[in-house]
């Protein structure tokens, strides 16, 4: 689960981590008084939305309007605020559709004097959480490791003890602080690890990390994200979630048990299993075709799970014909076609729907789909099914 | 021959009182499978369809004398679970559950490297010697005794896998379902080293799917370690980036875990990698009439 800026600037505060002061912003009256309370004289508008890229991002309404802004005075703050609340801002991680702007973070400038990058995940390799920073602040770490590994510093630190004094120590030093800053990082880098192990995060990154001319470490930017899996031991962050900043389609898949990415070709597919579904896009497009999207209905699909995954399928205008494909491994295949002509039945196809079945009960399953008297392609096998399913476009 | 389980396997199943536990217990028992109980805490002492129920893996290992549990216990307390297992000594786990918090699956993995146990999973469909054992969800039926070893991090392509094996007469020594979470307990290095040392493996069939590097590691120590034909898939090919595709561990994140880096690697360690899915089982027949 993804967060905003704002919501996870909050989280880090309270667990005692240094973040520049700032207000919360959904009108551009609330941003010039934003301005005014924090007294400075400059500060920061940034678009709270769940993409990153939003400083070099621009507004769809006001091409010349970035996604995060330095304002001067109050009435700058304003004007600023008016072109941005309610409009669509598009960076390079949100499409061409571009994200609408609800919400506005006004923070403090701050004098800075380097910034730093800072990233903490649970490593697969070492099996383990892992804190990763870099002199290169402000730059993707994807292009640092890929350009120049040699300036990122990791130091993997077990969830329970924390990050240790010396790996603080060795981070400091490598990354050439001074004795106040590290000072600072003494205390920072272990509360920003308690705060990733206590609170479930898949990531948290910090980047840029801010060492201001005072030597104190500040979170300037930060995007912090958490495991699904482990939501259930914290309720309060549930409350973060913004569902405006979803997919609605995968919004409802995930609320009834399916697990569905919307792509952007025009073959809709419905498979069980994770592995085999990725398989079906793929086998898809090497014959030709462009899978619509990713849909796994699970070991153990029902009526119901079938009903709505058609239905997101079929909402999209892009979708052009449908391929199932199911493997009945403890889920029997006649089970499934059940649910799929119950379904069929009920949205009331108007596409072309191809149905590739094998495993448990099977024959039974064909007999059925066969004496429905629908119009249902059969294939035989995957080459089979994905042939078919491209035949039907360019017939 | 095989590797891990067979016949003379003794498991008992946590969560055994639970539907999806109960039901996959006895679906393995009815294949051949020995099930001597199972652990539900608090219900002790009971019985569940034959099944003698105990409330602690430790007193289930001292009454039944098992040497491997397969676990169904729900995802919040499946970590706890895996280590009651570890803790009483058994030396192999099959963790079914998927949904296991990441950082649970971190506890776990520090401790099984103390007691040294072996764990198989999570979130994965188990593993299975055909025509001896069956520990897991996979429908029995589809497998035939034979000498390809597999190893998937996938489930329903797992079963795909199989299903075109034996239509090209080629049946399994051992098929191994490692897991789609980012942290599980046994890797594709593990078993490709199993397999290579078993002497009823002639051939081994790796399905990877995107996601972190694992596949390229394996490739490193097949070139170096592995002898035997291997056959190969990568799931994902058109998966986009930064998207999880259902598996905790299937994301392209910062663009690398690509399907082509994968692909890449494994044919450099001279592994046959089917461009299909279709085409699975071909693969192994081409990996073998390589290796002449």
């Amino acid at each position: 689960m993804k967060i905003h800026e704002y919501q996870g600037k909050q989280l880090l505060s309270g667990a005692g981590v240094r973040v520049p002061r700032g207000v919360v912003c959904k009108s551009p009256d609330e941003v010039a008084a934003a301005f005014k309370e924090l007294g400075g004289p400059l500060a920061v508008v940034k678009s709270q939305i769940h993409a990153g890229g939003r400083g070099k991002g621009r507004f769809k309404e006001y091409p010349d309007q970035p996604g995060v802004v330095l304002v001067r005075s109050a009435d700058e703050a304003r004007d600023n605020a008016e072109r941005m609340l309610g409009n669509t801002l598009v960076t390079i991680q949100t499409g061409e559709a571009g994200k609408q702007v609800h919400t506005l973070f006004v923070e403090e400038g701050l004098d800075i004097a380097r910034e730093l990058y800072l990233g903490i995940v649970v490593d697969r390799e070492s099996g383990g959480p892992v804190l990763m920073m870099s002199s290169e602040g402000g730059m993707e770490i994807e292009e640092v490791a890929a350009k120049t590994p040699e300036k990122i510093f990791r130091e993997e630190f077990d969830a329970d003890y924390g990050l240790m004094p010396y790996q603080a120590r060795n981070l400091s030093f490598k990354l050439g602080l001074n004795a106040a800053q590290m000072k600072h990082a003494g205390k920072f880098l272990p509360q920003i690890c308690r705060f990733f192990v206590d609170n479930d995060c898949s990531m948290a990154e910090v980047n840029p990390l801010v060492v201001t001319a005072q030597d104190e470490l500040i979170v300037l930017d930060s995007k912090v994200s958490f495991d699904d899996n482990a939501l259930f031991r914290h309720k309060d962050l549930l409350e973060l979630r913004d569902l405006s900043e979803e997919d609605p389609d995968e919004v409802q898949a995930g609320e009834t048990g399916l697990s569905y990415v919307s792509l952007d070709g025009n073959i809709g597919c419905l498979v069980n299993g994770a592995g085999l579904a990725m398989s079906t896009m793929d086998l898809i497009k090497l014959h030709g075709g462009e899978p619509a999207n990713f849909l796994d209905v699970g070991g153990g699909a029902n009526v119901h799970q079938v009903t709505v995954a058609f239905k997101i399928l079929l909402a999209d205008p892009n979708v052009k014909a449908v391929l199932v494909n199911i493997f009945g491994g403890i889920m029997k295949c006649d089970t499934i076609v059940e649910a799929l002509l119950d379904s069929y039945e009920k949205v009331g196809f108007n596409v072309p729907l191809v149905v590739r079945l094998e495993g448990t009960n099977v024959e039974k399953a064909r007999e059925m789909l066969a004496a429905s008297g629908r119009d249902i392609i059969s294939a035989t096998d995957l080459t089979d099914a994905a042939k078919k399913v491209v035949g039907t476009l360019s017939a | 021959m095989s590797i891990l389980v067979n016949s003379d396997t003794k498991v008992i199943c946590q969560g055994i009182t639970g539907r999806a536990g109960l039901f996959h217990s006895q679906m393995c028992r009815e294949y051949g499978t020995q099930i001597v109980g199972g652990v539900t805490p608090g219900k002790g002492g009971t019985e569940v369809d034959g099944f003698p129920v105990f409330d602690t893996v430790e007193e289930a290992v001292v009454k039944t004398g098992a040497n491997c549990s397969m676990v169904f216990v729900p995802p919040p307390f499946c970590g706890d679970a895996i280590m009651e297992a570890a803790d009483a000594g058994i030396p192999l786990i099959i963790g079914i559950t998927e949904g296991v918090p990441v950082l649970d699956m971190v506890r776990v993995a520090k401790m099984l490297e103390r007691t040294g146990s072996r764990l198989i999973g999570p979130n994965c469909p188990g593993i299975i010697t055909p025509g001896e054992a069956k520990i897991g969800i996979m429908p029995g039926y589809i497998h035939n005794p034979g000498t390809v070893g597999l190893i998937s991090r996938s489930g329903t392509l797992t079963y795909e896998a199989v299903w075109q094996l034996s239509n090209v007469g080629l049946g399994q020594s051992t098929c191994v379902g490692i897991g789609g979470d980012p942290i599980i307990g046994t890797n594709f290095i593990d078993l490709l080293e199993m397999f290579q040392n078993d002497p009823g493996t002639e051939a081994i069939l790796m399905i990877g799917e995107i996601g972190g590097n694992a596949e390229e590691q394996a490739a490193a120590f097949i070139k170096e370690h592995v002898t035997k034909p291997v056959g190969s898939f990568i799931a994902g090919r058109t998966a986009p980036k930064g998207k999880r595709m259902g598996h905790a561990g299937a994301i392209i994140s910062g663009g690398s875990g690509t399907a082509a880096e994968k692909i890449a690697a494994l044919e450099a360690a001279g592994a046959v990698v089917a461009e299909s899915p279709a085409d699975m089982g071909d693969a192994v027949q081409r990996a073998i009439a390589k290796a002449g």
